[in-house]
């Protein structure tokens, strides 16, 4: 699957031979061509120059952009890799809750995560980051170690805080954004257009959770590793030089699964549910456990919830 | 052929504890009925079977009460179950406190009460309702399927060996790669 | 009488003037481009990889390009400075230096979009920043106020030179109802540039280091010292390679309001210093890194102290009526408070922003190869502006090349800048 190069897929970099020779197809606009060149990558369709931001996409416009994305990722990675756009669910604010005191750092959740939403192996991304932290501090991130490694979890003296995308009420991210490429869906996933991204991270310098991930360079993801599942808004492989960032397992989420840290955890620390459901465990967590949400002062507002469930 | 003679510990709970257990959770398998219905609607959970020690069940293949006689004597086991150390609560605890000695495929509450080994959280939640209670809304202990309809728990058991019910120490997975370390891949991009 | 023929001559015979010089300008033009070449050469390859060929991170997501673009704005917004005594004032001997000024800020202000331009993971999406074609997230977005008051900035600066040196040209005075009001409106826009964008960081509660209320007066208090420093040299070369006279007074007058912000700038630096090392907050870690070092981490202290110290000595020199006027020691104070400024408002400013980033970690951000030649290639361009506008312009502020003479002089103009 790996040994034939692919015909040269949008986001790879190859060289074009020659433009308008076998790519003819594909380079329509002179301007196609001059933002070919400032891509620094072999090719960029007409389409994908001129394809306007998601949300103001008219419903056919977005199978053709899915229709064209899922050709692309075939002639990539030599498998057939679907591209969902399930909407919110109506009455659903998902919510998000991590028992402080049964997560032992065992880093589970961040593996499964890159499984999960088809995060580049190389340069590395992971959009789960877990702290360890001294009990003596308690939650500090000027005493937190992101990169313990020792033989066994969890180590005497300390705790484990998970930090991954706190999908603010009040992202700071989704306002700094200069082109309106992330917003605030209506289930409360803050999402991002990697089509629409312009890649100038202002909203990794606005988020105070260290959330969003940049694609420094061409991501890497080896074929026989792809989750074909995907949706627009959330693990579709994407491309080089746009932000990224944990959207709760959109594709998942949005068809009643739980997210894949979720599922992974093997403390069951990690806790999802619909916030508006009185009955969802989400709601039991709040209404009778001990929550904080990290740097509540800066008035972002969190749905992701940490809390003591001892 | 000797038959095991000591033994009085019907069953080897022996728990698969670390991620092997966890790398295919019990998720995928559909379930239905299973939504909680709140903390009102304990029974009727749908739980995966206890981690039974492979053909240690059912306990009756031995102890099946005619070639060996219950020894209701608290004492040391030398013959059979030794791998088992009983790390848990007060030192004058035994089997016998939760194996029943006249059925051993089964357990019993301290009230008397027979429970199947597949409702063992009954008997954990005598000492531990706060917990019995979290688990029962889908707080404390994991949970899978989906966050919107048919649930799958896992029992106490499955998380806790109840003969060592502390959670076991796991090797933590590789650490993130420092920012130093994230440079181009050799040979540029592909 | 604009007419569109005298403005078809007017822009032939600029043409005509920035490629004809002596061997030193060819040879001052030759290095600019190859500088450029250089820095194109680096850029390439930073499409082709990826910003991962910078030494960016996700823990430090801004560097060396967005430092230099912070102080360029800086030095684009410091043209009011001239601007506002020459036309409000009418004040005879600054004037002339005015539209030096104004062309430095174009300059300036083509190096902000050159660094922006270059900052960004996908230029081929450039448009979607464009309103109205794209879609710009305006008001909402500090950076989408700036790309707009940058480049209205840019267009009034550039306008406003284009048309005094079309009046000079055709031998006519400006008219000064259409001059006055579009330099009047370049006061507060040169104040909004600078001022929007610190506020591109100063809004961010994320980073503590930005989120001050000062942030945006020290950035003007800054832009004040380091912007005329610049021109305060020029203007000397000036007056030795070309004919044009600058009075004496006209420098040591803007000398004399340097000398003002500067010690307002160390002022409002000091309070800022004060109030986090004092209060002792958590938010103190950065101002820590930034003048003590972190957790064994001190690869900003040198700099740090290098910029206080050059903004001290800078001060005194040119507070003191002496050392102002002397032509050795007002050259010394301006490379020393432009030095200062530079790191103050370039990695000074945003690496301390970004750590230790958000959740404790320190990577120790050091720019690379291939940053410091974009970076040089764009300062080569922004010079090589300005080189061609002095080129064409000195000529016709004189009187030297009019439409009635227009004759390429013979002299050239400067070469050192």
């Amino acid at each position: 699957m790996t040994d034939h190069k692919p015909e040269c897929p949008i986001g790879g970099c190859e060289p074009p031979a020659t433009i308008g020779g076998t790519r003819r197809e594909f380079l329509g606009a002179a301007t196609a061509a001059m933002a070919t060149a400032l891509t620094g990558c072999g090719t960029l369709s007409k389409e994908e120059f001129l394809q306007h931001n998601f949300r103001e996409l008219s419903k056919q416009e977005v199978l053709d952009v899915i229709a064209r994305l899922e050709k692309e990722y075939q002639a990539k990675y030599g498998r057939e890799v679907k591209v969902a756009n399930t909407p919110a669910i109506p009455g659903v604010i998902f919510g998000y809750a991590l028992d402080l005191s049964r997560c032992i750092g065992c880093r589970r959740c961040v593996h499964a995560c890159v499984k999960e939403n088809n995060q580049s192996r190389d340069p590395e991304i992971q959009w789960i980051r877990v702290l360890q932290m001294d009990k003596e501090e308690g939650v500090n991130v000027q005493h937190a170690d992101a990169y313990y490694n020792p033989e066994e979890v969890p180590q005497e003296g300390h705790f484990y805080m998970p930090v991954q995308c706190q999908q603010c009420k009040k992202p700071p991210c989704t306002k700094v954004c200069p082109v309106g490429a992330t917003w605030r869906d209506k289930d409360g996933i803050v999402v991002v257009d990697y089509n629409w991204c312009i890649g100038c991270r202002y909203c990794m310098a606005a988020c105070p959770y260290g959330a969003r991930h940049f694609n420094w360079g061409e991501p890497h993801l080896p074929a026989d590793e792809v989750n074909p599942k995907t949706h627009y808004l959330g693990n579709r492989p994407r491309p080089k030089g746009v932000v990224e960032k944990c959207t709760f397992c959109i594709q998942r989420t949005r068809n009643g699964q739980y997210p894949a840290c979720v599922e992974i955890c093997p403390t069951g620390s990690r806790k999802f549910g619909n916030l508006l459901d009185k009955d969802s465990e989400i709601r039991y967590i709040l209404e009778n456990k001990r929550v904080f949400k990290f740097k509540e002062d800066l008035n972002t507002q969190p749905n992701f919830f940490y809390f003591y469930g001892v | 052929m000797r038959l095991p003679t000591l033994s009085t510990l019907a069953a080897g709970l022996l728990i698969l504890l670390g991620p092997a257990v966890f790398a295919d959770p019990p998720a995928a398998k559909p379930l239905s009925g299973t939504k909680v219905e709140g903390p009102a609607a304990p029974e009727g959970l749908q739980v995966p079977s206890p981690p039974f020690s492979e053909g240690i069940f059912p306990c009756t293949s031995c102890h099946d009460g005619k070639s060996m006689k219950p020894n209701l004597k608290r004492r040391e086991l030398t013959d059979m179950h030794t791998d088992i150390a009983l790390h848990h609560g007060p030192a004058s605890r035994w089997c016998l406190d939760c194996h029943d000695a006249n059925n051993r495929d089964s357990l019993h509450l301290a009230s008397g009460e027979k429970v199947p080994f597949t409702a063992s959280y009954q008997l954990c939640g005598q000492c531990h309702g706060d917990k019995l209670r979290d688990w029962r809304v889908g707080v404390h202990g994991k949970r899978t399927g989906s966050w919107n309809g048919p649930k799958q728990y896992l029992l106490c058991v499955n998380c806790h060996n109840p003969h060592t019910p502390r959670f076991q120490a796991l090797k933590p997975m590789p650490a993130p790669t420092p920012p130093e370390q994230i440079q181009t891949r050799k040979g540029g991009a592909r | 009488m604009f007419t569109l023929r005298n403005f078809s001559g007017f822009l032939s015979g600029t043409l005509r003037l920035i490629t004809k010089g002596g061997r030193l300008y060819y040879a001052w033009v030759g290095f600019l481009l190859l500088l450029i070449a250089i820095g194109a050469g680096a850029y390439i390859g930073q499409l082709k990889d990826g910003l991962i060929v910078t030494k960016m991170r996700d823990q430090v997501s801004w560097g060396f390009y967005i430092g230099n673009f912070t102080f360029l704005v800086g030095v684009a917004a410091a043209a009011i400075m001239l601007v506002i005594p020459a036309y409000i004032y009418d004040w005879e001997p600054i004037k002339e230096i005015t539209i030096l000024g104004e062309m430095l800020a174009i300059s300036a202000l083509i190096m902000c979009l050159g660094f922006v331009m270059v900052d960004i993971g996908r230029p081929d999406r450039f448009w979607h920043i464009i309103p109205l074609v794209g879609r710009l997230n305006w008001p909402q977005s500090m950076l989408a106020w700036d790309v707009i008051v940058l480049n209205l900035y840019l267009l009034l600066n550039w306008f406003v030179v284009t048309y005094l040196l079309f009046c000079a040209y055709t031998e006519r005075h400006y008219v000064k109802k259409l001059v006055l009001p579009l330099v009047l409106l370049s006061i507060p826009m040169a104040v909004s540039i600078h001022t929007v964008t610190a506020y591109l960081y100063n809004g961010l509660a994320a980073r503590p280091f930005w989120n001050s209320a000062i942030l945006a007066p020290r950035f003007l208090a800054s832009a004040f010292c380091s912007g005329p420093a610049i021109l305060l040299i020029l203007l000397q070369v000036l007056r030795k390679t070309t004919k044009l006279t600058i009075k004496d007074e006209a420098i040591f007058k803007v000398a004399e309001l340097m000398a003002y912000t500067m010690g307002f700038n160390l002022f409002l630096t000091a309070a800022e210093a004060f109030k986090e090392l004092y209060s002792g907050t958590e938010h103190m870690v950065y101002f820590q890194y930034l003048l003590f070092g972190l957790k064994g981490h001190t690869t900003l202290v040198p700099y740090a102290w290098a910029s206080i110290l050059c903004g001290l000595v800078a001060f005194i020199l040119f507070l003191v009526p002496r050392t102002r006027t002397n032509w050795v020691t007002l050259n010394i104070g301006c490379v020393l408070i432009y030095a200062s400024v530079y790191i103050e408002k370039g990695m000074g400013l945003i690496i301390p922003g970004l750590t230790p980033d958000v959740l404790g970690d320190i990577y120790v951000y050091r720019p690379s190869f291939t940053e410091i030649a974009v970076a040089a290639g764009i300062f080569a361009i922004g010079f090589l502006a300005f080189t061609l506008m002095l080129k064409a312009a000195v000529p016709m502020m004189l009187g030297e090349f009019t439409i009635t003479k227009g004759r390429t002089p013979v002299e050239a103009p400067p070469q050192e800048i």
